[in-house]
């Protein structure tokens, strides 16, 4: 099946690791922490927008780098994944174990949650095993203050040996003392003195058999006490990481090797089996948590969290869990429809004022009949309707999306969601993947990593596309609004155009869980894996924040791509559309030959050519519908959205066609970057493959029983 | 086995408990060891999907859902 390691992605390691300098003064700061405690916000608080990668949900299963610049030096800042813990037991924790590890980072900054301090020192206590450079950086107090949770902090960098830093990254509270101690520690101003962390003593006597040699064989590059634990642990996947990074193979020492053994033997003589081993260093590691909690965090109120509990009660309860999911996905689509139709307006009578000055200008100047026919009828006219239909719902729909994300909604989604993954074979993290995916489908893909079992992960990123992205929802809304909602009119307009894209998300999602299940059941068999899931408390949204990054990272990427894209296509489509062939044009024969496939799929042949040329990107499939159409004859003066709507009427469309092409929107190939994404995560030519047939196989029958079904029973 | 002892996903909601004994080993044992679940751990039941299945669990501070499959593997002891 192919499922060796370097098809899934173990191989993305490695290359990771190097992080470009400026200058050889420029400090490298690597950013840990546990999922969910504000890692990001402190990310993007320091680095502002120099970064590399969006700020889309999950981004950090990569490394993600940024740049800040403080008492003018440069810090490049290395945003490692979210782990609970440093042993390896996913990607995620390898990444970043390797890159605290070998990455060589000037200061490792660990985030942890003040509200959740016990737990957090785990991964803060790991760290400190394996370099001293570290700033502990306590996020969230606000969250913590308000819930009563006082913590003495002066005694917890004492208890931990090196400086923690209290912090409210939403509000930018600590983020300059966070960085003079970074600064500190990174130039070593300041020396930091680690917590002891012994263990039983037959543990601390077997790695003492050790250390010598390995600091021999290593030259002092790592901490040796800390190989000497994993050499006992014999976790293989450091020994992978060690080798890459030495350049040998530390087992190919006989004297090393002798030693191991005899110090694995010690470990049994004392009592110790080896697959006991992790159990006593883990639960070493718990207890120091519980013990330096218990003397530096005091609960005022013991119901500090009976708020979150309450909302948890009725967001994922029996009887409303589904309900209340589904309900707040209609209201999503409800306020984008509702909201969009008076900017969309608005913004279309402006631009197409600008087009009738324009055209003005070109008559004054007296330009050629062709250029004007470029300019201004093909690139400006597509350009001015992706702008006014596809602006307002974005800038409506992402930010409000981005609130739930914010809210801590979404971990709830995948909790309520899980049992049917589990149904389908799937990994629970899959509806966290799906997710993602909503966001655009090429970071979900990305996203699929946080799945550990191959198997699983492989069925996650083929089933991906199955939820519309970010560059087909203005698609679906458009269509919708336009169409569907259009045909009914009225008072029912809104409501309709919301119904149609619920059930047009749902019907995604139960595509997700029905192809993962024939996946699972064929091609992929096996048993799901296991899984935790946290469920995060829930966070007050920063509504100024969302706002910005949601139409920074969003509304103007999407947008901005469909411009870019949209506006070269224009032109190829105006050309395609005035060279003749014969009587007719290009554009012409290319549909008409794609036509009676389209009609086979309740569609036409220049719909079809829309989704073929929108292959680099989903958001242009309806700018080159529009353009095609206005290009092939009848040149209409869109004035208004309804206009629209007469021109997809005058070409035949029936709210059968607009069906079909939300259906077809839903589920076909991925766009160009996406599958480029498959491609690389799972470095396998065969799946790839599988990603483009899989939905386009899927939307074609839908769409070819819908259409055929609907004309049999005489509907249209 | 003691007879005292119930797996984790039988815990009443609302009803807190002591860890006892994991039987699971491998990648799942670490699993439950990073979360803090070792031995006298105490954990509370919390909340149940909407089709039953994970359950929501206090451990730690921290809200954790697990699987029946995984649950069943941690033996606790009511309080």
């Amino acid at each position: 099946m192919g499922l060796t390691s370097q098809s899934t992605g173990a191989s993305v390691l490695g290359s990771e690791l190097k992080v470009e300098r400026i200058t050889p003064d420029d400090k490298v700061i690597a950013l840990a922490g546990n999922p969910n405690v504000g890692k990001s916000t402190v990310f993007n608080s320091l680095t502002g927008l120099n970064q590399h990668t969006g700020n889309w949900p999950g981004k950090t299963v990569n490394n993600a780098q940024g740049k800040y610049t403080h008492k003018d030096k440069n810090f490049i800042m290395v945003d490692i994944p979210g782990t609970y813990s440093l042993m390896a037991n996913s990607v995620e924790e390898e990444i970043a174990r390797d890159f605290v590890c070998f990455g060589k980072p000037d200061a490792t900054v660990v985030v942890a949650d003040a509200t959740c301090l016990e737990r957090n020192l785990n991964l803060v206590l790991q760290t400190l095993e394996i370099t001293d450079k570290v700033v502990v950086c306590v996020n969230l107090i606000d969250e913590a203050k308000r819930k009563k949770i006082n913590i003495n902090f002066a005694e917890l960098s004492k208890r931990l040996g090196v400086p923690v830093i209290p912090t409210n990254a939403r509000s930018n509270k600590g983020l300059k003392e966070l960085m003079d101690t970074v600064y500190e520690i990174a130039n070593k101003h300041i020396a930091t003195n680690p917590i002891d962390i012994t263990y039983d003593a037959a543990i601390e006597q077997a790695v003492k058999m050790l250390q010598t040699k390995i600091w021999e064989l290593v030259d002092g590059k790592i901490n040796n006490r800390w190989v000497a634990l994993k050499l006992l642990d014999g976790d293989p996947t450091l020994l992978k990481s060690l080798d890459k990074y030495l350049g040998f193979n530390l087992l190919n020492n006989v004297e090393l090797l002798a030693l191991l053994d005899t110090a694995k033997k010690h470990l049994t003589d004392s009592g110790i089996q080896p697959e006991y081993l992790r159990d006593k260093i883990v639960s070493r590691l718990v207890r120091i948590a519980e013990d330096i909690s218990s003397d530096t965090v005091t609960f005022e109120n013991k119901q500090y969290n009976r708020m979150d509990r309450k909302i948890d009660s009725i967001l994922t309860s029996r009887i409303f869990g589904i309900p209340i999911m589904l309900g707040l996905l209609a209201g999503v689509f409800w306020l984008t429809i509702a909201g969009a139709n008076v900017p969309s307006a608005m913004l279309a009578d402006f631009l197409f004022g600008i087009e009738d000055k324009l055209t003005e200008f070109f008559m004054w100047a007296g330009s050629p009949e062709w250029l004007h026919g470029i300019l201004i009828l093909g690139i400006y006219r597509t350009l001015a309707w992706v702008v006014s239909v596809m602006l307002p719902p974005m800038a409506i729909f992402f930010p409000l999306f981005t609130l739930l994300e914010d809210l801590g909604y979404l971990p709830r989604v995948a909790f309520n969601l899980d049992n049917f993954f589990k149904k389908a074979c799937a990994h629970g993290k899959q509806a966290l993947s799906m997710c993602m995916g909503f966001g655009c489908n090429a970071a979900g893909v990305i996203g699929c990593r946080i799945i550990d079992s191959p198997r699983e992960r492989l069925i996650a990123t083929l089933t991906n596309v199955f939820v519309p992205c970010n560059g087909r929802f203005p698609t679906l809304i458009a269509i919708g609004t336009i169409f569907i909602g259009g045909t009914v009119g009225g008072a029912f307009q809104s409501a309709t155009s919301t119904l149609a894209l619920t059930g047009i998300v749902l019907l995604g999602i139960l595509m997700t869980l029905l192809v993962s299940r024939i996946l699972s059941m064929t091609i992929l068999k096996g048993i799901p894996s296991s899984f935790t899931l946290e469920l995060p408390p829930y966070r007050k949204p920063q509504i100024g924040r969302i706002i910005v990054r949601s139409v920074l990272d969003r509304t103007l990427f999407v947008l901005g791509r469909a411009v870019v894209i949209a506006a070269p296509a224009g032109l190829v489509i105006w050309i395609m559309a005035n060279i003749m062939v014969g009587d007719i044009s290009l554009l012409t024969h290319a549909a008409n030959f794609l036509d009676p496939f389209g009609k086979l799929l309740g569609m036409d042949g220049y719909i079809m050519m829309a989704f073929v040329l929108g292959l680099p990107a989903n958001e242009i499939v309806v700018p080159i519908m529009i353009m095609s159409y206005m290009a092939s004859g009848s040149m209409l003066e869109l004035e208004e959205l309804e206009d629209l709507r007469q021109l997809f009427v005058s070409h035949g469309w029936t709210w059968l066609t607009g069906v079909c092409v939300m259906l077809f929107s839903l589920m076909h190939f991925p766009c160009g970057t996406t599958l480029w994404t498959i491609r690389k995560e799972t470095q396998s030519m065969k799946w790839t493959l599988a990603s483009f047939a899989i939905p386009t196989a899927a939307g074609i029958i839908v769409c070819f029983v819908v259409a055929n079904a609907v004309r049999l029973l005489g509907l249209v | 086995m003691d007879n005292k002892f119930i797996p984790l996903n039988f815990l009443q909601l609302g009803k807190k408990a002591k860890v006892k004994v994991l039987t699971s080993d491998g990648t799942i044992r670490r699993r439950m060891l990073d979360l803090g679940l070792i031995s006298d751990t105490e954990v509370e039941a919390l909340q149940k999907s909407p089709s039953g299945d994970p359950i929501a669990y206090h451990i730690r501070g921290a809200v954790i859902a697990l699987r029946s499959e995984e649950a069943s593997k941690i033996l606790v002891e009511a309080l």
